[in-house]
C-alpha cells in the first residue's frame, strides 16, 4: 500500500522512553524469573534505551543495527536460559531494533490518515494488538498440540529436553503407536468405513431434496425446511438419546427377525444415524448454490431435446457440483468428528476414532492422542483448502467476482 | 389489460391453450405437476428424516411421561389399590395382599419383578432390594391355597407392613405420570401431590441454573472476543482479511476432540499455561493455578471452541456496513466514540444477536467438552442426561430432562428464525 502520509523523523525524547518501556516489560519477566523484578525492569529499560541511542546517534546503519540487536540480545538470553532463551532473545532483539526504527523514522504513521491525532494512532495500534491476541488465542491450542505429539516421554507436557531442543527429547513413537496399535487402527478403519457411506447417503438424498426445495411452488416449504434442518438444531445429546432407544429396537428387529449378523447391523445403525446428522449441512450448502442457478438453462436444454435426466447430469449437476462437494465435506467432517451419537448407538465393534480419543482422554492418558490430533489437523487443513477452492470456483462459474 | 380488450374476451369465452383446453385449467394442471415433481424429489429425504430422527425424538419425549410398568406387572394389585384410601393411614386389607401375591408369582416367573423394583427405587430407595429379596420368598407361595397373605408378607419383610411402601406403589401406578418431570425439577410425586425433594437430593435445579449461567458467560465472552476480531476482518483489505480468516476457519474445521485435548494439554497443572506462568515467575511453582476440572476450564475451552460461530455471523453483518457512515458521522462533529456507539454499533447488533443465539443454543447442549475438562463442578445438564442413560438407567428421568432442554432450545431456535431466518444460515 502506498503511504498515505508523508513521514518524518521523531525526536529521541519520544523514541527512547517508549522503547525503554518495552525493554522494561521484558526485563520484568526475566527479572522475576531470576529473583528481582524491580532490578529486571531497570536493567531492561536501560539496555534497550541505550541500544536505541547508540543505533540512532552512533551507528546510523539500519542493517548492521539489526544484526547487532539480534545477536546481542540472543547472547543475553543464552546466558540466562540456554537455547530457548537464545531464541526468545533473538526474537526480542529483532523486535527492539524494529520498534526503535519504526518509531524513530515515523513509519508508524505511513499507512494512517494524515489528520489522526496522537491518541487515535495509539488506539489504532492498541486495537491491533488486542485483535492479534484474540487470533493468537484462537490458534495457539492447535499449534501447541503439534510439537507435543513428538514428545519422547509419555507426558502431555514439554519436557526439559524438548525445551533445550535436544533431539533426545523428540521421537516419532506416538505416531508409530498409532500406526501399529490394533485399537487405534481398528477405530481409524471404522471411521473410514462409516463416514464415507454416511456422506454418500446424506449427499444423494440431500441434493435431490435441495433441488426439490428450490422449485418455485413447494407446499409447506418452511415446515419442510425446519424438519430437514432440525438434526443440526437439536442438541446432540438429545438426538443421541432418541436414537439410542429407536435404533436398539430396530437393531433387535434386524437381528432377530431377519437374522442379520450383529456387526453388520451395528454398522448400519451408526451409518444411518450419521447420515441424518449430515443432512442439514448438505441442504444448506446446496440450496445456497441453487439460489444463483439460472433456471432458463434447464429450459434451454429441454428446448433442445434433452430429457430431464440428461439435463440434470449434463447441465445442472456440473454447475452446482461445487456446492454439493462442499456440502459433502461438511457431512463427512460431521460424521468423522462425531462422538456422542456413536457412543450411544454403536457398540464396541463400531468404535470410531473420536470415540477412541474420547475414552483416551477420560481414562488412559496417552500422548498417542496428540499424534492423532496432529494428523487430524492436517486433514482439516486439506478439507479447508478444498472448500475454499470450491467456493471460489463456484463464484466464478456463477459469474460473481471472487471475494 | 386495457379496457378495449375486456369485452372481447368475454365474448369469446375462456382463453384456450394450444391444445384446446381452457388456459386456466391447463395452468392449474402444470402447477400441480410442478408441485408433484418437487414433492417427489423431497419425499425420500423427508421420509428418511421423519422416520429416523423426528419419530425417535418424539418417542423419547413420550418416554418422559410413560409409566405403564406398575400396571403391566401388577394388574390385579392396581385395581385393588384404587379402592384403598391411602389418606386414612391404615394398611390395606387382605384382598390387596392376595392380589399382590398373585401378580408377583406371575411376574417372578417372567423375571419382571426386579425391573419393577428398579423402577420403584427411583422414587424410594430400598425398594429394589425389597422386591428382589421378597421375590425369592414369594416364589414359594401358591396364590390359590396358601392364604391369608397379609401376615405372611409382613413376616417376609416388615416393609410390606409399612404404610409408605403401599402409598408409593399407589402413587406411581398411573399409566401417564408427571413424576419424571417433577423429579427433573427437584420435586417428587407423593400421595399428597407434588412436593419438593429433601434438601440433599436437590441437584438438578442447580445443574439447570449452572448450565444457563455458564452458557451466558460463554456467550458473553464470545461476544467480547469476537467483536474486535470481526471488526478487523471486515475492515482490512481483502487479501489480509483472507489470511486472518484462515485463523478463524482452521479451528472451525478442526475436530472437536482435537481442540478439547489441546485445552487439556494447555490447562492442566503441569500444562503449558501453568509452565509459562511459572517460568515467567508470575506464579510460584507451589501454587500453580487450577484451571482444569472446574468451571474455569469449561468456560475457557468452550469459549475457544464456539468463538468461530460468533465471529462468522458478526463478520457477515459487519461487512455490509459502509465505512463512509462512520466518516460522515465524524465529519458532522461526532467523536470517535460517539460515531462508533451511535452509528456503527446499532448497525452491527443483528450480527451480535445471530451469533449469540447460535452460541447459546450450541453451548447449553454441549456434552463432550464439559465431560473432559469440566470435572464435577463444570458439567452441564447434558452430562446428567448421559449419566441417566448409560449408568443409572433411569431413562424416564433422562427423557424428562431432555424434553426440558429441547423446549429451551426450540424457543431459542424460534427466536433465531424470527431474527435471522433459517435460510440465512451460512457455513464457512
Amino acid at each position: 500500500m502506498a503511504s498515505l502520509t508523508p513521514i518524518s523523523r521523531k525526536p529521541l525524547s519520544f523514541v527512547l522512553p517508549t522503547t525503554a518501556a518495552f525493554g522494561a516489560l521484558l526485563g520484568l519477566f526475566v527479572g522475576t524469573a531470576n529473583g528481582s523484578a524491580s532490578l529486571g525492569i531497570l536493567i531492561g529499560a536501560v539496555i534497550v534505551a541505550a541500544m536505541g541511542a547508540v543505533f540512532i546517534l552512533g551507528l546510523k546503519n539500519e542493517q548492521m543495527a539489526k544484526w547487532i540487536a539480534i545477536v546481542g540480545v540472543a547472547a543475553l538470553g543464552f546466558f540466562f536460559a540456554g537455547l530457548p532463551g537464545a531464541i526468545i532473545g533473538a526474537l526480542s532483539g529483532w523486535f527492539f531494533h524494529w520498534i526503535t526504527y519504526w518509531l524513530y523514522e515515523g513509519r508508524y504513521r505511513a499507512k494512517l490518515l494524515p489528520y489522526l491525532s496522537g491518541r487515535q494512532v495509539l488506539w489504532h495500534y492498541t486495537f491491533r494488538v488486542i485483535c492479534g491476541s484474540i487470533f493468537v488465542f484462537l490458534i495457539t491450542p492447535i499449534l501447541v498440540v503439534m510439537p507435543l505429539s513428538f514428545n519422547a516421554e509419555d507426558f502431555f507436557t514439554f519436557t526439559p529436553e524438548m525445551l533445550r531442543f535436544d533431539p533426545e527429547g523428540y521421537s516419532l513413537k506416538h505416531y508409530r503407536d498409532f500406526f501399529t496399535n490394533n485399537e487405534w487402527q481398528r477405530s481409524f478403519k471404522n471411521s473410514l468405513i462409516i463416514a464415507p457411506i454416511a456422506t454418500v447417503i446424506s449427499v444423494s438424498l440431500g441434493t435431490l431434496a435441495a433441488i426439490g426445495l428450490s422449485q418455485s411452488h413447494v407446499p409447506g416449504r418452511r415446515a419442510i425446511m425446519a424438519i430437514l434442518i432440525s438434526p443440526m438444531i437439536v442438541p446432540l445429546i438429545i438426538s443421541a438419546t432418541g436414537m439410542f432407544f429407536f435404533y436398539s429396537d430396530i437393531g433387535n428387529w434386524l437381528e432377530g427377525t431377519l437374522g442379520l449378523p450383529k456387526t453388520f447391523v451395528g454398522y448400519v445403525k451408526v451409518v444411518l444415524a450419521h447420515a441424518v446428522l449430515g443432512i442439514p449441512f448438505v441442504i444448506i450448502t446446496v440450496t445456497a448454490t441453487l439460489v444463483g442457478f439460472d433456471h432458463s438453462l434447464t429450459r434451454a436444454a429441454a428446448n433442445m431435446g434433452a430429457n430431464p435426466v440428461t439435463t440434470f447430469f449434463r447441465v445442472q449437476m456440473p454447475l452446482i457440483l461445487p456446492g454439493v462437494i462442499s456440502g459433502g465435506l461438511f457431512a463427512f467432517i460431521t460424521s468423522f468428528d462425531e462422538v456422542v451419537v456413536v457412543l450411544f448407538v454403536g457398540s464396541a465393534s463400531q468404535k470410531t476414532l473420536p470415540w477412541q480419543m474420547f475414552t483416551g482422554l477420560r481414562e488412559q492418558i496417552s500422548p498417542t492422542i496428540l499424534a492423532v490430533a496432529t494428523i487430524l489437523v492436517g486433514i482439516s487443513i486439506l478439507l479447508l483448502a478444498t472448500v475454499e477452492i470450491l467456493r471460489r470456483r463456484s463464484e466464478r462459474l456463477r459469474g460473481m467476482s471472487p471475494t | 389489460m386495457s379496457d378495449a380488450t375486456q369485452p372481447d374476451t368475454a365474448k369469446a369465452g375462456p382463453v384456450l391453450a394450444a391444445d384446446g383446453t381452457p388456459l386456466k385449467r391447463s395452468l392449474a394442471r402444470s402447477l400441480r405437476v410442478q408441485k408433484m415433481r418437487a414433492m417427489a424429489l423431497i419425499a425420500p429425504l423427508l421420509i428418511f428424516v421423519l422416520v429416523s430422527f423426528i419419530i425417535p425424538i418424539g418417542s423419547m419425549l413420550f418416554r418422559s411421561v410413560e409409566n405403564g410398568m406398575v400396571e403391566q406387572t401388577l394388574p390385579l394389585t392396581v385395581v385393588e389399590l384404587q379402592a384403598w384410601d391411602a389418606s386414612t393411614g391404615e394398611l390395606p386389607d387382605e384382598p390387596l395382599y392376595a392380589a399382590f401375591v398373585a401378580d408377583m408369582v406371575i411376574a417372578i416367573d417372567a423375571k419382571r419383578h426386579t425391573r419393577l423394583g428398579t423402577r420403584m427405587n427411583y422414587e424410594k430407595t430400598g425398594m429394589s432390594s425389597l422386591f428382589r429379596k421378597s421375590g425369592r420368598q414369594i416364589k414359594k407361595l401358591d396364590p390359590a391355597t396358601d392364604g391369608p397373605f397379609k401376615d405372611q408378607l409382613i413376616e417376609i419383610d416388615k416393609k410390606w407392613g409399612e404404610h409408605e411402601t403401599w402409598s408409593v406403589i399407589k402413587t406411581h401406578s398411573v399409566a401417564i405420570t408427571n413424576g419424571y418431570f417433577l423429579n427433573a425439577i427437584d420435586m417428587q410425586r407423593t400421595p399428597d401431590g407434588a412436593q419438593a425433594q429433601p434438601e440433599d437430593k436437590r441437584i438438578l435445579i442447580t445443574l439447570f441454573k449452572r448450565t444457563l449461567i455458564m452458557s451466558m458467560i460463554i456467550t458473553c465472552s464470545c461476544i467480547a472476543l469476537a467483536y474486535p476480531a470481526a471488526w478487523l476482518l471486515a475492515n482490512l483489505p481483502a487479501r489480509s482479511a483472507n489470511m486472518l480468516m484462515i485463523l478463524v476457519l482452521l479451528p472451525f474445521w478442526t475436530s472437536l476432540l482435537v481442540r478439547t485435548s489441546a485445552w487439556k494439554v494447555m490447562l492442566q497443572q503441569q500444562g503449558v499455561i501453568n509452565d509459562v506462568l511459572v517460568w515467567l515467575g508470575m506464579v510460584s511453582d507451589a501454587s500453580r493455578l487450577v484451571l482444569i476440572n472446574n468451571q474455569t476450564g469449561t468456560i475457557i475451552a468452550m469459549t475457544h471452541i464456539l468463538l468461530p460461530f460468533m465471529i462468522l455471523p458478526m463478520y457477515s453483518v459487519m461487512r455490509t456496513i459502509q465505512p463512509t457512515y462512520l466518516r460522515a458521522a465524524k465529519s458532522m462533529g461526532a467523536t470517535n466514540w460517539t460515531a462508533f456507539w451511535r452509528v456503527y454499533f446499532p448497525l452491527s447488533v443483528p450480527g451480535i444477536g445471530a451469533g449469540s443465539i447460535l452460541v447459546f443454543i450450541l453451548s447449553i447442549g454441549y456434552y463432550i467438552t464439559p465431560e473432559i475438562v469440566g470435572g464435577t463442578k463444570g458439567v452441564f445438564i447434558s452430562n446428567r442426561i448421559a449419566y441417566h442413560i448409560s449408568s443409572s438407567l433411569n431413562w424416564g428421568l433422562a427423557a424428562a430432562l431432555g424434553t426440558i432442554l429441547l423446549a429451551v432450545v426450540l424457543i431459542l431456535y424460534w427466536a433465531y428464525d424470527k431474527i435471522v431466518g433459517i435460510d440465512n444460515v451460512k457455513l464457512g
